[in-house]
């Protein structure tokens, strides 16, 4: 019994411990972001807006009429779709082959996908930089969809195959044997059964495309291509410690909102993708 | 019974079949595989090849081949060597209080009975939180004019500046890294729990070992390879460590990492040909870290690429 209650006890400040560690510093960024800008600017330390220094909505108000911000919005949106939407569909054939086919070199593209899911991605965008200037792409959406599409594949290719694995085959073999091709089988058997699958792979390429941020500033000059955590951190000049404070907290708290909105709605399907591919199932 | 019999059946006319299978397997690998060579492994044999030149954007024609000289400026210069500390001491600091905090975590939430579904989506908000994000949230949480750190820990003057010397910039740019990536490796250390038999820990309960001794004679042992995994993603990806460098701090009072230091040398300085020699270094450096951490904690890669 007096065990049983401790551990009890235990549990709740651990789930109060967790819930503080997540929340507070998203707590804080919101509440930072309804700090007035003069009060921001004279120096308001402390949690809340001080009394008079709130400012309602105005600073949400000034980031979403700011054309760059506007428009780094929509770069953002557009491109980690795009990226998002062709990666998944690259791995999704990949990891078919994988759990699925006999064939030389599974090894290698399982190796292949570990290394570059560990490259680190800064020693790239020098190369990069001169050769998307080459072939014109530099500061373009495409510019940044192929960077992003080939970063994400290792966790979509891994995600997948490990979902690749729980799906009932012998459906597909019933199908071969009813006289449809390998291709016939996997597409009208296998895609509605991995669909799931492929969702959650989905969400985790949508995540690293919206976070990217080292090709994001280097593979970009103008507002035409920049997405939002670049446009963020190119806000106001150069000066890293005299910031509009709040104003970017408005504008950090807009570029988190797609976030939560998909963690709200598909967390299970989140947790289940991230933890597939690093332990055996 | 039907299944073998047409499988045993399939097997006969095999070579056929199995060539179709091949062709049909490297068809559906090969558009990944080019697209992630033509970003990788093609920049990088680039970096290679302009590594030995001397090369600046802002002067192309003067392009000549030095040789291994870059080489030779960049490790005999002692700024590579502070930043290559700098990420190393990130790295380790980091990854330690994450694989601390990460456990405690997902002891807690392997225990709960209500609630799971708000904690779940709690914990994935860091992880979904933009890494830029969390850099200015805590860089203006550390402020000692808008911030509330200063206010709430006990120890510190109201007016410290955290970001005008070095050790107290660099525990801020840990506290937004550790804060960011502490739930990914709960929910890996989760998943690992998950996997330890729950008989095996009644049997040692019963068999009279203390709380402590379960945990290190029987958790921990058998989900090493959960640990092992979720440290070797989170120690490369730390290594890495940029973007909350760049808003924080932006490498003033020598907190440059080693990343930061190669993008100052190819994006804003245009010195492509040292840049490069920096990046290969980088590269060979993550490399090294890679093997050190396979090697000395025995990690089976073949848990990471779940074969078997």
């Amino acid at each position: 019994m007096a065990t049983d209650v401790k551990s009890k006890v235990g549990t709740g400040i651990g789930v109060a411990a967790i819930l503080i560690w997540c929340l507070l510093p998203v707590a804080w960024i919101v509440s930072l972001s309804f700090k007035s800008q003069e009060s921001v600017t004279n120096g308001s330390p402390g949690f809340f807006p001080s009394s008079g220094g709130g400012a309602g909505f105005s600073n949400y108000k000034d980031v979403l009429t700011d054309d760059a911000f506007g428009r780094s919005i929509l770069n953002s949106i557009g491109i980690s779709l795009i990226a998002t939407i062709l990666s998944v569909i690259l791995a999704t054939l990949t990891a078919y082959a994988v759990a699925r086919l006999e064939f030389a070199g599974k090894k290698f593209v399982l190796t292949t996908a570990l290394v570059i899911a560990m490259f680190p991605v800064v020693s790239l965008v020098g190369p990069l930089f001169d050769m998307w200037r080459t072939f014109g792409i530099y500061d373009t959406w495409p510019g940044l969809i192929i960077p992003y599409m080939s970063f994400t594949l290792p966790l979509a290719i891994w995600t997948l195959s490990a979902f690749f694995r729980e799906i009932p085959w012998e459906m597909e073999q019933a199908a071969q044997v009813d006289g449809a091709t390998s291709w016939q089988a996997f597409r009208k058997v296998i895609v509605p059964l991995a669909a799931p699958g492929v969702f959650t792979a989905a969400i985790l390429t949508f995540f690293f495309a919206w976070n990217d941020f080292v090709f994001g500033i280097s593979l970009t000059s103008t507002e035409a291509a920049r997405p939002i955590p670049a446009a963020l951190s190119f806000f106001v000049g150069a000066d890293p410690f005299n910031r509009p404070a709040s104003l970017l907290a408005a504008g950090a708290v807009v570029a988190t909102v797609p976030i939560v909105i998909l963690v709200l709605f598909f967390q299970r399907k989140i947790v289940a993708g991230l933890t597939a591919g690093a332990v055996k199932g | 019974m039907s299944t073998t019999a047409t499988r045993k059946a399939a097997k006969a006319p095999a070579s056929d079949r199995s060539k179709a299978e091949s062709r049909l397997a490297f068809k559906l690998v090969a558009p990944a595989i080019a697209l992630m060579l033509l970003v990788t492994a093609f920049p990088m044999l680039r970096a290679l090849y302009l590594s030995l030149f001397s090369y600046s954007l802002t002067a192309p024609d003067d392009r000549t081949f030095v040789g291994l000289d870059n080489y030779w400026t960049a490790l005999s210069d002692q700024l590579f060597w502070r930043d290559t500390g700098n990420t190393v001491l990130i790295m380790i600091v980091t990854v330690a209080f994450e694989l601390v905090i990460g456990f405690a975590f997902a002891m807690v939430m392997h225990k709960l009975i209500f609630a799971r579904g708000v904690i779940r989506t709690s914990i994935l908000i860091p992880y979904g939180v933009i890494t830029v994000v969390s850099g200015f949230a805590w860089q203006f949480a550390f402020s000692n004019t808008n911030g509330f750190v200063n206010s709430w820990l006990p120890f510190v003057g109201d007016d410290f500046n955290w970001f005008a010397e070095y050790p107290s910039s660099m525990i801020a740019i840990m506290a937004s890294e550790i804060w960011k990536t502490t739930p990914f490796m709960a929910l890996l250390l989760l998943a690992g729990l998950a996997q330890v038999s729950e008989d095996m820990i009644e049997a040692a309960k019963v068999d009279g070992a203390s709380w402590w001794q379960r945990l290190w004679k029987v958790i921990l042992p058998n989900m090493r390879s959960a640990i092992m995994v979720a440290v070797l993603f989170r120690a490369l990806d730390a290594y890495r460590i940029f973007d909350n460098i760049f808003v924080m701090t932006a490498g003033a009072n020598g907190t440059e990492s080693i990343s930061f230091l190669t993008y100052r040398q190819v994006i804003e300085q245009f010195q492509l040909g040292i840049g490069s020699a920096l990046s290969v270094l980088l590269f060979l450096s993550v490399l090294v870290v890679a093997f050190v951490i396979v090697k000395v904690f025995r990690v089976n890669l073949a848990d990471a690429r779940q074969e078997g």
